[in-house]
């Protein structure tokens, strides 16, 4: 198949993985650190900031979480070099010890004793020397192949399982057999169409992991907190609106866009990176838009397919979040968020599998630099997970 | 160029089919297309029904489960005649 050799332009890591962006990132371990790493940002051109609301007094499953997310937004490919701020030094090490192990330039600021007005002038002085290393690279020709593509859906209706979803699982299948990694999640948001997905799992062992993880979302987050309908969560109002009625039909739309023919391969937690090699993984994930994505992007994934019914407009600081819309009155009404148009399909005048080549094509100018919608409109949300309440 | 479907269903063991096209006014003779092999079935449509909803495909009881992908999307909870907009007025999850 053609896609096989396609290739793209993109950034060949220290780690051996292929980034697309070339950011300079300035991450704060915690949430009082975020005006010093807003301030190293405005000063220095090419680092981006990514301000967020935790990092304090959380513990145990959710402090790993934690500083699983940071390290990997930190280790993504698609980020050239990193500086790290933090309240006290510790901790801040412990993240700058982690993105350090990709091999690409890292370095980490401390506030206490020092004051925000000294840390941000050193933290500068490092940003500067780490935007002239990131623009000093050099796109290379290299296999698409090879890309972690990402997907998740928002503000869905009943286009999204006709249309956008279906596009990305044809992707999918073009793909993942010639090397692709692909990651899909939304554990809550699978309810209805779970025993479908444990029947797409590679393995009897990885099909009993997978309905473990969604019984656990089920028992200690749905059960524990549920109310009538999930307060028009699941569906959301959006949902409902473009005419998905309950969670079961929403999620067989969901699951649309894991394609037809390709399994799961593991079962990942949040934020974890993929370890057993290219194929298709399910990550265990909130549903919410910005949640998900920044998860994906902290396992790892450096291009992101977002099929969208209604009009999600969601992006992300470090990956470049491609929309793709079935949906023909949200491409007319919002068309400066919709990178692959497909709605031609519920016209009857394109095919799912010439949707699919569709998102191919921009997930290679992607890939190659091109913004998308997301980019070019400023959407940068990062947003954490957080499991339960600090200590 | 064949006519444009104003509903598609996604199975043929599917009772309910989507619409498509904006604006649709409710009619005896609306076009669908089965997507699974893409033969055409002829519908009708109570009322005018926004792009994106359902339309009841037979008549179903309180109770009944209503099919789409081939799959139960939940229960029957206000009966449904034939070419009735199936929403959260008559339509529920049987998860929550």
């Amino acid at each position: 198949m053609a896609t096989v050799n396609r290739t793209i332009w993109g950034y060949r890591r220290e780690n051996g993985r292929i980034g697309v962006r070339n950011h300079v990132a300035i991450l704060p371990l915690d949430d009082i650190s975020n005006a010093a790493c807003e301030a190293v940002a405005a000063h220095i051109k090419g680092a981006i900031a990514l301000p967020h609301a935790y990092g304090r007094l959380q513990f145990g499953e959710d402090l790993d979480l934690h500083f699983r997310t940071m390290i990997g937004t930190g280790a993504n490919p698609n980020v050239a070099a990193c500086i790290v701020i933090g309240i006290e030094p510790q901790w801040t090490q412990r993240v700058v010890d982690g993105i350090a192990a990709t091999g690409k330039p890292v370095a980490g600021f401390s506030i206490e004793g020092n004051g925000d007005i000294a840390t941000v002038a050193a933290a500068s002085r490092k940003a500067k020397e780490f935007v002239h290393f990131a623009t000093g690279q050099v796109r290379q020709e290299l296999p698409l192949a090879e890309l972690w593509v990402a997907a998740k859906c928002g503000e869905s209706d009943t286009t999204t399982g006709l249309a956008s979803c279906p596009t990305v699982g044809n992707m999918y299948d073009k793909l993942i057999p010639a090397g692709l990694y692909g990651c899909f999640g939304e554990t809550s948001e699978l309810t209805g169409a779970e025993h479908l997905a444990a029947a797409r799992a590679a393995s009897p062992e990885i099909a009993e992991k997978f309905m473990r993880t969604w019984t656990a979302y089920q028992n200690d987050v749905i059960e524990a907190h549920k109310t009538s309908d999930l307060s028009d969560s699941q569906p959301t109002k959006g949902n409902i609106a473009g005419g998905l009625t309950t969670i079961e039909e929403k999620a067989l739309g969901n699951l649309e866009k894991i394609g037809k023919r390709v399994s799961f391969i593991d079962v990942l937690q949040p934020a974890e990176a993929p370890a057993r090699g290219p194929g298709l993984y399910f990550m265990d994930t909130s549903s919410a838009a910005a949640e998900c994505c920044t998860l994906q992007a902290a396992a790892g994934y450096v291009v992101h397919c977002f099929p969208t019914g209604q009009g999600n407009i969601i992006g992300n600081p470090i990956m470049p979040v491609i929309k793709i819309s079935g949906n023909p009155r949200t491409v007319r009404t919002m068309s400066e968020h919709i990178d692959v148009d497909v709605s031609a399909i519920v016209r009857r005048e394109m095919t799912i599998a010439q949707a699919g080549d569709a998102l191919i094509e921009a997930i290679v100018q992607t890939a190659n630099g091109r913004y998308t919608c997301a980019e070019a409109l400023g959407h940068h949300e990062f947003v954490m997970t957080k499991l339960y309440r600090s200590a | 160029m064949p006519r444009q479907p104003q509903l598609l269903v996604h199975d043929h063991r599917d009772n309910v089919g989507v619409v498509v096209v904006e604006n649709l006014t409710a009619g005896p003779d609306i076009l669908g297309v089965v997507t699974e092999d893409n033969s055409e079935i002829r519908a009708v449509c109570n009322q005018d029904v926004p792009i994106g909803h359902k339309v009841a495909l037979r008549d179903l009881a309180v109770g009944d489960s209503v099919i789409k992908y081939g799959q139960d999307i939940g229960k029957v909870v206000a009966p449904i005649r034939r070419g009735d907009h199936v929403h959260t007025h008559n339509l529920k999850t049987k998860r929550w």
